[in-house]
């Protein structure tokens, strides 16, 4: 009875949450409800997976109303898996949050933080379970204005510029969506991803519905910072509570990926000869860029937290190349990417808040000889950051390993190159940090403060992800058979 | 689909694109090319204006009514576009209301709403170090 039910309760549970949370005014209480609801939402997402993996295509029809017509929410191979990514960074980054959040933002508005981080749970979750182009929108502004509040919060009054920024690209990229998605009602008369999908052979390759690809493609790439819109990004990522910013990281950015996978493979592909518009070549170029210049500003910042955005900045370069690969192989490495990326990034950025906590500062020069005081933390710092670099045993690796079987399958070798400059730029950014906290001497300005390891409840969630980062590096059986169950669904509908 | 004859038509039965293409391109103009954030935010709004434009004016047939089933009427007019616009225009007020409420905190902390003057003082402030930044709004 409930199981039938699963798909619209996703969403549900955390939408009705936020305004509970912020009636009852507590942060204590919010905190609460905020996890157990995120532990709600990643059991439904698995209960849905697994569904999925073994009865196939879950259609639910919102308010009975039949798909073309209601609100459907369609939960397949792929969009089962970014529900299941989501959700399990919510549930990891939630218990992080108390003590992060206790620290970093005054406690009259601790209780907001919680009803706006469910907000965007819920946002999120929207956008990768709804099969309809103008609910993917709704949920995308839900997911937006409730990441803006957050990003605000930040300590620094550096947040607030950050977050208007980030306010004003935004909403830009989601404008460009919903232009996009108003040229294509326009020709096909339908908002249903999969109605779309088959009327679109009607209308062609006609100049609206070109049009609407490109809207659709700029939209999405600002909201998931593909260089060059990626400006906004930095700022967001070092600004925000470090609680937001590890939830963000993981999730804000793959969700528009995914997104932007659906319409490229999902809609456009079905028809249209991706061919008419140079669109995977673009993101081809994009993306080798991406790899390596937003690295290489990341191998010359000065604060931990810009690296690691600069780094995100390059780490989503790699999912979008997989992309325009467009065969199984790069296909698989986007899709695994997303999970693989989420999970060590989300570390780093914990990792960070119990480094600010500690040493006041995430200046790297603020950091020299950290991991005398702080062994535990930098140990887990540098094995997140050889997933980064994509060595052997760390999840990174899957990817990088599949994204190059890729690409020699389709003899793009200049692919590979890029891949491996950039894989020699991450670790010239991951050593700036070993540098620092193993072979400099202490600061001399620290040297005297008696600062330790960081509190457990800050590391116990972080170091869970760290051993992810390796789990996930070893037994792929998981991440890589679900990634490669949904890139099929994707190129399945190919012409 | 269009044919030929119906691209004819020209200028004048593509009026309401028109408008909706230049308040595009003059929102979006603002947004890149003023510094001073409220002024920003009122190009942002003209922006999403446009897109109002763009759903609405297709959804009207002239001659045509709500769509209520009765015998005086035969033309309707789609209605599912002015629902989705009442949503769009929802998620606009927000959106302005969320930016402006972050400009007048912009404004409290930085004492500008210029976006040159917070840039420099961010520059200035980040010679003093993250440390120093912190907690300063607490």
């Amino acid at each position: 009875m409930i199981v039938e039910h699963l798909p619209a309760l996703q969403v549900v549970i955390p939408l009705l949450a936020a305004p509970v949370i912020v009636l009852l005014r507590g942060g204590r209480a919010g905190w609460l409800i905020a996890t157990l609801v995120s532990w709600a939402a990643l059991g439904i997402a698995v209960a849905l997976l697994i569904q999925v993996q073994s009865a196939g295509v879950i259609s639910y029809a919102i308010g009975n109303w039949p798909p073309p017509w209601g609100i459907e929410y369609r939960v397949d191979a792929i969009n089962a898996f970014v529900l299941v990514l989501v959700s399990l960074i919510a549930a990891v980054v939630l218990p992080y949050a108390r003590p992060s959040i206790a620290a970093e933002v005054p406690s009259d508005r601790h209780y907001l933080v919680y009803a706006m981080f469910v907000l965007c749970l819920c946002g999120l979750l929207g956008m990768a379970i709804t099969g309809d182009a103008f609910n993917i929108f709704v949920f995308l502004e839900i997911s937006s204005l409730s990441g803006y509040v957050l990003i605000a919060l930040g300590s620094n009054r550096r947040a607030l510029h950050a977050a208007f920024q980030y306010l004003i690209m935004g909403t830009i990229g989601a404008t460009f969506y919903i232009i996009g998605v108003g040229l294509l009602y326009l020709m096909t008369g339908t908002l249903n991803l999969a109605d779309m999908a088959a009327r679109i052979a009607d209308v062609g390759e006609t100049r609206p519905v070109l049009a609407a690809l490109a809207f659709i493609t700029v939209g999405l790439s600002l909201k998931m910072a593909l260089f060059p819109l990626h400006v906004w990004l930095p700022g967001a990522y070092s600004g925000a509570p470090t609680a937001v910013a590890a939830f963000m990281a993981g999730t804000a950015t793959k969700v528009s990926l995914y997104v932007l996978m659906r319409f490229v493979f999902g809609i456009f592909g079905v028809r249209l000869d991706l061919s008419v518009l140079p669109l995977l070549d673009m993101l081809a170029v994009l993306s080798a860029a991406a790899m390596i210049v937003a690295s290489l500003v990341a191998v010359f910042e000065r604060d931990f937290r810009r690296l690691l955005a600069y780094s995100s900045v390059a780490q989503i370069g790699y999912i979008t190349l997989g992309l325009s690969l467009a065969n199984a192989e790069g296909m698989t490495a986007s899709v695994v990417h997303l999970f693989n990326h989420a999970i060590a990034k989300t570390a780093l950025f914990m990792l960070v808040g119990g480094i600010l906590l500690r040493a006041g500062s995430d200046r790297l020069d603020v950091l020299a000889g950290l991991a005398r005081r702080m062994p535990l933390t930098c140990a887990a710092v540098v094995v997140a950051g050889l997933s980064l670099i994509g060595v052997p045993g760390t999840a990174g690796f899957i990817t990088k390993w599949h994204l190059v079987l890729g690409a020699v399958q389709d003899g793009h070798w200049w692919m590979v190159a890029a891949i491996a400059a950039s894989s020699l730029l991450a670790a010239a950014y991951v050593w700036r940090f070993v540098e620092m906290a193993y072979l400099s001497p202490e600061a001399t300005a620290r040297a005297g403060d008696a600062y330790t390891e960081a509190p457990l409840a800050w590391l116990a969630p972080a170091l869970l992800m760290v051993a992810a980062s390796v789990y996930f590096g070893l037994d792929t059986s998981w991440s890589l058979g679900s990634a490669r169950e949904a890139a099929a669904v994707l190129l399945g509908g190919l012409r | 689909m269009l044919t030929g004859t119906e691209i004819d038509m020209g200028f004048s039965s593509h009026y309401s694109y028109w408008v909706t293409i230049l308040l595009m391109v003059a929102g979006l103009y603002i947004v890149v090319a003023r510094s001073n954030l409220i002024k920003k935010l009122v190009g942002l709004a003209i922006f999403q204006t446009s897109v109002y434009l763009l759903y609405i004016a297709p959804g009207k047939l002239i001659g045509g009514t709500a769509p209520i089933a009765a015998e005086k009427f035969s033309v309707y007019s789609n209605p599912l576009p002015h629902v989705l616009i009442l949503t769009a225009i929802v998620v606009g007020v927000a959106t302005l209301a969320l930016g402006l409420a972050l400009v007048v905190r912009i404004h409290e902390s930085y004492g500008s709403i210029d976006e040159d003057d917070i840039l420099e003082a961010d520059q200035a402030g980040a010679d003093e170090g993250t440390a120093a930044g912190r907690g300063e709004r607490a």
